[in-house]
């Protein structure tokens, strides 16, 4: 009886006392979301253009906002700063592509994955070495401020987050829609054999989407660090990507934004209704259990592509 | 082939050779300190100063006094990233080190300190707990190898309860009053729940717990909650980045700045300064002193940084953190000090040392005499009292410094003493441990 009520009992009535407070934490969770989706996206780039799960997302996530804050704290002027440290990612992923992937071409993806370990544990040094372990503030002028909209809280800086991230989505769906660039990734995307017998440079767009990876990882380093500081604990942001991905799916664009919205909106909720029935602090694992439950049902996530095999 | 082999043998010689020489270097004059630090990962911002610190007064007392007592000190660092399996096996690696093995270890960190306690204890390698740790193991007979002082986290629980009482116009106004506590959700963020739990009884005020999962990035939903219910104090026991995120999110809701009060390892700088100016007006409790007006800060910098030696910008040297590591190789540094009154000017064993710890007196002259004034209270360790004196005070961040927000406050030692007495039996009753009887210890 006490299970039951700590289960159904209070949260339902506490959601029935007081409706525009479950307003108020799904909008704020969908605000999260939108957050994760900034990592998240980083990663369905890379497995669309070439089936590796880059497990350095989130250490790219760190690196890029390292060079960032880093070269602002040296007295670069904010633009200066941030076209560097597109450079910076550029120059990374001609690296990753000629040092790492390069010499691993047709290795099964498990191998590739276990090298974007290595980049990890790669760039993780080398950011703390050039930057150094300490807490970097970033304030680049972001809103911060609460705002009470209809009786319901919202922060700017939330608000500002989910613009950037309908921004780039948007820039990203015109670059791979419009451009032959764009046409080339997804052709690479389809079938790698088929796009390189067509003239698809492979390595060229291998390059590209690393790049561009990076580039997701640099928007995504500063919103998280304006949020929590540049340190070392950006790179596990990517664990929050993760749920994000089972749940939309590793090949979808469009899917990384609603499965971050579906994670964060879900996390919230359960961590402030039926959080107290397990003691509290579940919503990380809570985001999980969501994506197991979608992956019984949809092993490929919301917006993924059908996994056909053929015998 | 031959040649192969040979030179694999004369390689295997020349380690054996080396090895002894080795042991040879340690039989010489030296103390060997094992550490535990964490310099990467999420915990590395609050680590690497303290690491930094503690490794500065050791070398500073070899470059000034040539050690302790004539006696040089050398340490080896060990990573653990904060991860519990990793600081024992760091534990384990360099307890045997030295030519008497570990002289004592300092964990920095709750979960490490609860899995050294049993195999520390049967290797007798002293736990230095600084402010950290078992709270009940402040209680000497049934924890002889473990040592919490300078104070403990019920005793930082009572001291800010004492604090808010006070900004609140006495204790009896704290009837019905909300406090809530925001904790990491391990053992260090629930070791004040108990003491909390108790002074929510006695004087009447409702106690709201809300954990957060390490390391705490993301605390919206937690915030959400704290909004709802709207405490009229919170209380913060968390570590690394969950700080700052919380200090942002108390702002992001509107949360009172001056309302909210961490213990004090949430009270230093890596944790206010990204938050910007939403940490203005935030609280923390600290049990010494902060900056670098202090003898012996001063000749850290003289012996050290003037000399282009130092374990990191000379501008870092007063933060809270960094004078907090200096200040727990000072209390080590001194129970060996301590210890050679009895044993001699000699490398000791890990069981001499807690003989040191135990005998412990830092009075007003002494600390002076270590450049300590004003850094570090008056404290005597017993066999019974291994917990220190408890004394706390608030701080605040005022957007730039931490200033001082109140006197010293003494903890309640008569509802917390008979607490952890009472703990500590019950853990000897757990593990068949037959309290020693301090009244027979030799002094």
């Amino acid at each position: 009886m006490e299970l039951l009520h700590a289960l159904v009992i209070d949260p339902i009535g506490a959601i029935a006392d007081n409706p525009e407070f479950l307003l108020e934490v799904v909008i704020g969770g969908l605000l999260t979301g939108v957050m994760y989706s900034l990592v998240a996206l980083g990663f369905v780039l890379i497995y669309k253009a070439s089936g590796i799960f880059n497990f350095a997302q989130g250490v790219m996530v760190l690196f890029a906002a390292l060079c960032f804050v880093g070269q602002l704290q040296l007295g670069m002027p904010l633009v200066m700063a941030l076209l560097s440290t597109v450079a910076i990612m550029i120059a990374l992923a001609f690296v990753i592509e000629r040092v790492v992937l390069r010499p691993l071409v047709n290795q099964e993806p498990i191998i590739l994955f276990m090298a974007t370990i290595g980049i990890t544990f790669f760039l993780t040094g080398l950011g703390q070495l050039v930057w150094g372990g300490d807490v970097k503030t970033l304030d680049i002028g972001l809103p911060k401020d609460p705002l009470i909209i209809g009786g319901v809280l919202v922060n700017e800086f939330d608000l500002t987050a989910a613009a950037v991230a309908g921004l780039l989505v948007a820039g990203l769906a015109l670059f791979f829609q419009k451009t032959s660039i764009g046409r080339a990734l997804r052709a690479v995307a389809d079938d790698h054999q088929a796009a390189l017998s067509v003239g698809i440079p492979l390595k060229t767009i291998w390059v590209i989407v690393w790049s561009v990876a990076g580039i997701v990882g640099l928007v995504a380093g500063i919103m998280w660090g304006t949020n929590l500081g540049v340190q070392f604990s950006l790179a596990l942001v990517a664990l929050k990507a993760l749920p994000v991905l089972i749940l939309g799916g590793f090949t979808s664009i469009p899917g990384a934004i609603v499965g971050g919205l579906i994670v964060g909106a879900g996390e919230k909720v359960a961590e402030v209704f039926w959080g107290p029935a397990f003691g509290g602090a579940i919503e990380d694992w809570f985001a999980y259990v969501l994506a197991l439950v979608f992956l019984l049902f949809r092993p490929q996530g919301l917006f993924g592509e059908r996994i056909i095999e053929r015998v | 082939m031959t040649f192969i082999k040979s030179a694999i043998c004369a390689l295997a010689g020349a380690t054996a050779l080396c090895g002894g020489f080795a042991a040879a270097a340690w039989a010489q004059n030296e103390q060997f300190i094992p550490r535990l630090v964490y310099r990467t990962g999420p915990y590395a911002p609050n680590g690497i100063p303290f690491a930094d610190g503690y490794a500065d007064y050791l070398d500073m007392l070899n470059a000034r006094d040539g050690g302790v007592d004539g006696v040089k000190l050398v340490y080896e660092e060990c990573e653990d990233g904060y991860n519990n399996d990793k600081g024992v096996e760091c534990y384990e690696r360099l307890k045997g080190k030295g030519p008497t093995g570990a002289a004592l270890v300092d964990p920095l960190s709750t979960g490490i300190t609860y899995a050294l306690i049993e195999r520390a204890t049967a290797d007798k390698v002293p736990i230095v707990s600084m402010g950290y740790g078992r709270a009940d193991a402040s209680y000497g007979p049934v924890f002889p190898y473990v040592f919490t002082y300078p104070v403990t986290y019920w005793e930082g629980a009572d001291a800010i309860i004492t604090y808010i009482a006070q900004q609140e116009g006495g204790v009896a106004k704290l009837k019905g009053k909300k406090i809530g506590l925001i904790y990491h959700d391990s053992a260090y963020g629930k070791e004040p729940i108990a003491t909390l739990e108790k002074l929510a009884q006695l004087d009447g005020f409702t106690f709201e717990k809300f954990p957060v999962s390490p390391p705490g990035i993301d605390q919206k939903a937690t915030w959400l909650q704290i909004r709802q219910k709207r405490p009229n104090w919170m209380l913060m026991w968390g570590w690394g980045v969950m700080n700052s995120t919380a200090i942002k999110e108390a702002a992001a809701v509107g949360y009172p700045m001056d309302h909210f009060i961490g213990i004090w390892w949430s009270g230093a700088e890596p944790d206010v300064a990204p938050a910007g100016k939403a940490g203005i007006g935030y609280k923390a409790a600290v049990f010494h002193g902060t900056g670098t007006d202090f003898g012996v800060i001063r000749d850290i910098k003289h012996y050290l940084y003037d000399k282009g030696q130092g374990k990191t910008k000379v501008d870092k040297i007063g933060e809270v953190l960094y004078v907090r590591g200096v200040i727990n190789a000072l209390y080590d540094m001194e129970a060996l000090h301590t210890a050679h009154k009895k044993f001699g000017n000699k490398p000791l064993t890990g069981e001499q040392v807690r003989w040191g710890l135990e005998n412990l007196d830092l009075t007003a002259a002494r600390i002076t005499e270590l450049g300590a004034e004003g850094l570090i209270a008056p404290m005597k360790i017993s066999c019974e009292n291994h917990g220190g004196h408890g004394l706390v005070r608030m701080q605040q961040w005022d957007g730039a410094h931490w200033k001082y927000a109140s006197d010293w406050i003494e903890p309640h030692h008569d509802l917390l003493d008979p607490m952890y007495k009472a703990s500590a039996l019950a853990y000897a009753k757990e593990k068949n441990i037959t309290p020693r009887d301090c009244s027979k210890t030799q002094s």
